[in-house]
């Protein structure tokens, strides 16, 4: 990738606690290009929305940046003032949470919501910021918005609700837009309708998506590349079809087994036994060692680094030029 | 201090009960970390002994008249001019030693305080208790009852209750009866706050696996409720019994000071500030100071504590 | 909407007839009123006679029933002590304390919750963690002690305040008086006010800071400054509007027991309000006023809930769709 839109470099998130610094986030790296849409899967807990905040600068306290550096369009934007970052979200960086039903503040209509937004990011006049909402609404499939707009976020279902906060996301026209699980809570009816209003806007509007999911399913009918990430740290990055067709980390295989099948939903990660370790007795070794099938000496001990594997990287030993066990490129499922 | 090694997180991990976290040394170490907690229970611990050890540290006893003469009344403290080296705080209008009296005043009032705080702790937590496992009709009678007492100051409740007691045992000696009708009427209103606490995490835990194994084995209800369930709710018992100990510290002396608390013959700290006041204006500046400062000292430093425990207790602040 | 008063009305009269039966209780069961309204050497036909006509022969119902009818109609019998009606008494004594509870909430308000929004935006602030140990202070001090301390500092020290009393008052009306037009009444007022006020004002600002740090950790906070909305925007737009809904319920309750904590304040001032009635009447059991005072504060409890309830439905559309819902 030549010149990407986001760029992240070894980041490292801390938290501090009393009993000294716990790391959540370690060595994370990933670019995002102009247009692309970025899957971030893995487990939760794994660190995915942890560096959705970290990029837009949005860490609740007492965690922070410990490491790193993070470039938008080139420029770092991980050591920026709180008014000059202030000044990005929105506008370059939009963001959208988990919850449509607590992202809406339950005491101000769509329109204030809306109005407020836009306003803070253009010359227009409030009432040409209210022709603009409503033509948002319009836009992100709200029947009827130049009525809808004067109404209450609890007199919206979850995903008429979800249609909003996407709206709400797309008023400053950000390059890049942080998707954190936006479907995870809503029905699985509208799921999908939700990802294509995604997925179409952001086309429509030329912005890059961070989508972070704990679904496969989704990253492999919507992203055009995919990071896993275990135990804070990113275990494989690569194209979606290869990724999903020959993952090549052991944890990635686990995962991509786990997609739904049309006959239904395989409990996830069943074939993995054991869980993700806490943040605070992550192994010495490779995060993922004490639950990998194929673990073997050195991973135990020495932490392996994103290898490059063709396209994409792994980090794992299995793909160190030194030590070449056949490559293992069976499909699980 | 030295940081120990990075041990279970509170992001990750669920919150542990509050005798975990003690055994974890947690609650020490959290303690040990703020300047003005240890100060806080050192000066409570001051105090308590203070309290316990009184008729020992008192120089004289302030209620026996044998030893209080006239001719010592209102003598200024032993380091203000005209002061007498037999009396550090200066004496009352009864020549009563004022050091002595407020040792002895301070042991009514934390007695008063910790009995109430468990008079009502007792009564809250069983109610809640009950309340929260059995549910329905017995569960809404008791809450309705909490609600409306919530409506009303607990001053004011202990005030009426007070009232009537007193009228109801008008013909029985007032000395007598004060204490104990103190101790019910404060711990009365004070009630609500544990039973609404307990009611609320016990119908948590009863839903949960090792309740409901218990009550397979056949454990009766009452059991399974001081056994199983009263352990997990003791942290955020103990947070409200020291902050009610402080409120209850200042109800007594409210109403002491009112004149519907302690006689003048057995004076806790606000009956003392009651006869202090008389003499604001005429220059006895210490009658009415000491006592006051004790009981602002007191009250702050278990207001402190309590205001610890609730932080130290509350994962979510961590 | 009208359906939803309607409910609370009723719910807020359950809780008056409650509270008025326990009156009536105190009253018929808490000492002989006969006994407590003659003298001893009263002969037993008078006795007699003094019981019939006030009822205590009739059944319990109709004894309780008539208890709250007559208290409907702010009829509380006779005061024991003084020989007068218990309305007369307190209607004369109602003005001091209502101004002085009044001025005092005022000053509690307008103190307390910019002083909690300004600790809770500043949180890690040397003068918020002042403020903040300051409030512990304030709820640590009893208000008596308040009061005696300012007595010492501005009467007995300075000379610059009166110690008691309520100064000159200017009748309004046939029955209301006021302390707030004469420079003696104002002077006067001050430091029973403040005494009052400090305690509340304290709580107000400590609610006040926990309840806008839980809303500043919600997500439409976040989601509010992942737009790129200002601070300004952020604390006053989003999170001032979502701390106060909660913190009325509280507030009015608390500016509801600023009438009862008033007891005190009038005590240590000579303030001559109802308080100081209730007291006296506690310390001579006299039943009627110690009755007529507990009804008169349930029914003030019951008016700020209700104000509060409709100002909730006012503020929160949540509620208000609910409200509109059940009605129609």
């Amino acid at each position: 990738m030549t010149n990407p839109l986001l760029s992240v470099r070894d980041l490292r998130v801390e938290f501090a606690t009393r009993r000294g610094p716990l790391v959540a986030l370690d060595g994370v790296s990933l670019d995002i290009a102009a247009g692309e849409i970025l899957g971030i899967v893995g487990e939760s807990g794994a660190g995915k929305s942890l560096t959705g905040l970290a990029i837009i600068g949005l860490l609740d306290p007492p965690g922070h940046i410990a490491g790193g550096e993070i470039r938008l369009d080139g420029r770092r934007i991980d050591n920026l003032p709180a008014a000059e970052m202030r000044k990005l979200r929105g506008r370059r960086i939009g963001m959208i949470f988990q919850d449509p039903l607590t992202s809406l503040n339950p005491l101000l209509r769509i329109g204030d919501h809306l109005v407020e937004t836009i306003l803070a990011h253009s010359a227009l006049t409030p009432k040409q910021a209210r022709e603009r909402a409503i033509a948002l609404l319009s836009e992100v499939g709200i029947p009827a918005p130049e009525k809808r707009i004067d109404g209450y976020p609890h007199e919206f279902s979850g995903g008429m609700r979800q249609r909003v906060v996407i709206a709400l996301a797309l008023c400053g026209e950000p390059a890049l837009v942080i998707a954190d699980e936006p479907t995870t809570a809503l029905d699985v009816s509208v799921q999908a309708q939700i990802i294509a209003v995604l997925k179409k806007l952001t086309r429509v509007h030329g912005a890059a998506v961070m989508l972070i999911t704990h679904d496969m399913g989704v990253i492999a009918e919507t992203a055009d590349r995919v990071a896993v990430m275990y135990a804070g740290r990113i275990v494989e990055i690569g194209k979606v079809s290869e990724v999903v067709r020959a993952p090549l980390h052991p944890y990635a295989r686990g995962l991509m087994a786990a997609i739904p099948t049309l006959e239904g939903r395989v409990a996830r990660l069943a074939q993995i036994p054991g869980a993700m370790p806490r943040l605070s007795a992550i192994p010495r070794g490779c995060a993922f060692s004490p639950r990998c099938p194929e673990a073997f000496d050195r991973c135990r001990v020495e932490r392996p680094p994103l290898l490059t594997v063709g396209d994409r990287s792994a980090a794992c030993w299995l793909y160190d030029r030194g030590h070449a066990p056949a490559m293992t490129t069976e499909i699980v499922s | 201090m030295s940081k120990p090694a990075v041990e279970p997180s509170t992001i990750e991990s669920a919150p542990r009960s509050f005798i975990g976290r003690l055994a974890d040394n947690d609650l020490v170490a959290s303690f040990l970390s703020s300047k003005i907690t240890v100060a806080a229970g050192l000066i409570t611990l001051i105090l308590l002994l203070a309290a316990v050890f009184a008729p020992l540290i008192a120089p004289t006893n302030p209620f026996n008249p044998a030893t209080n003469f006239l001719i010592d009344s209102l003598t200024p403290p032993r380091f203000a001019a005209g002061g007498d080296p037999r009396f550090l705080l200066g004496t009352d209008d009864q020549g009563r030693d004022m050091w002595s009296a407020i040792l002895y005043g301070l042991r009514v009032s934390l007695l008063i305080g910790i009995f109430s705080v468990l008079f009502g702790g007792a009564i809250g937590i069983t109610l809640g208790l009950i309340a929260g496992y059995t549910g329905g009709w017995i569960d809404a009678i008791i809450m309705r009852i909490a609600d409306v007492q919530l409506t009303f100051p607990a001053i004011l409740i202990a005030l009426l209750l007070d009232g009537v007691a007193q009228a109801l045992l008008k013909n029985s000696n007032r000395e007598g009866t004060a204490f104990g009708v103190l101790v019910v009427s404060i711990g009365l209103s004070f009630w609500v706050q544990y039973a609404r606490t307990v009611r609320g995490s016990t119908m948590v835990e009863k839903n949960r696996d090792y309740v409901q194994a218990a009550r397979l084995v056949g454990l009766s209800p009452a059991r399974i409720l001081v056994r199983h369930i009263l352990p997990n709710v003791m942290g955020p018992v103990l947070v409200i019994a020291t902050i009610n100990l402080a409120l209850a510290i200042i109800t007594e002396a409210t109403l002491s000071f009112l004149g519907v608390g302690l006689p003048p013959t057995q004076p806790s700290l606000g009956t003392l500030i009651r006869i202090g006041q008389n003499f604001l204006f005429s220059g006895e500046w210490w009658i009415v100071t000491f006592p006051s400062l004790t009981l602002a000292i007191l009250v702050l430093a278990v207001n402190l504590l309590g205001d610890w425990l609730r932080d130290a207790l509350n994962p979510r602040l961590k | 909407m009208i359906a939803f008063i309607i409910r609370r009305l009723l719910a807020s009269l359950g809780v008056l007839i409650a509270v008025g039966l326990i009156a009536f209780v105190m009253f018929r069961y808490v000492g002989d009123p006969v006994n407590q309204m003659v003298g001893i050497e009263t002969p037993a036909a008078e006795r007699e006679a003094l019981r019939q006509q006030l009822g205590l022969n009739e059944p319990v119902i109709v004894q309780a029933s008539r208890f709250l009818l007559n208290a409907a109609r702010f009829d509380f019998g006779i005061s024991y002590q003084f020989r007068q009606p218990v309305s007369v008494m307190i209607g004369a004594r109602l003005p001091a304390t209502l101004e002085l509870a009044i001025v005092a909430s005022i000053l509690s308000l307008l103190a307390g919750v910019p002083l909690g929004v300004y600790s809770a935006l500043r949180r890690d602030s040397a003068l918020a963690k002042l403020f903040q140990a300051l409030s512990l202070v304030g709820i640590s001090l009893p208000t008596f002690l308040t009061g005696i301390l300012l007595i010492y500092l501005f009467s007995v020290t300075l000379g610059w305040l009166p110690s008691f009393g309520r100064g000159a008052v200017v009748p309004i009306g046939s029955w209301w008086t006021t302390g707030l037009l004469t420079m003696s009444g104002l002077k006067s007022l001050i430091m029973p006010a403040i005494t009052l006020a400090l305690f509340q004002m304290t709580l107000i600002m400590r609610l006040v800071r926990a309840e806008m740090l839980e809303v500043l950790r919600a997500d439409y906070i976040r989601f509010a400054r992942a737009r790129g909305l200002s601070e300004r925007a952020v604390h006053f737009h989003h999170a001032l509007k979502n701390t106060l809904v909660p913190v009325m319920t509280v507030v009015g309750l608390q500016l509801g027991s600023i009438v009862a904590f008033s007891i005190i304040t009038e005590t240590v001032f000579a303030w001559p309000g109802m308080g100081q009635l209730f007291l006296q009447s506690i310390q001579n059991v006299d039943i009627p006023i110690m009755a007529a005072y507990l009804l008169f504060i349930a029914f003030l409890f019951v008016i700020i809930n209700l104000v509060v309830d409709l100002l909730y439905v006012i503020v929160d559309p949540r509620l208000r769709a609910a409200v509109h819902g059940a009605s129609g």
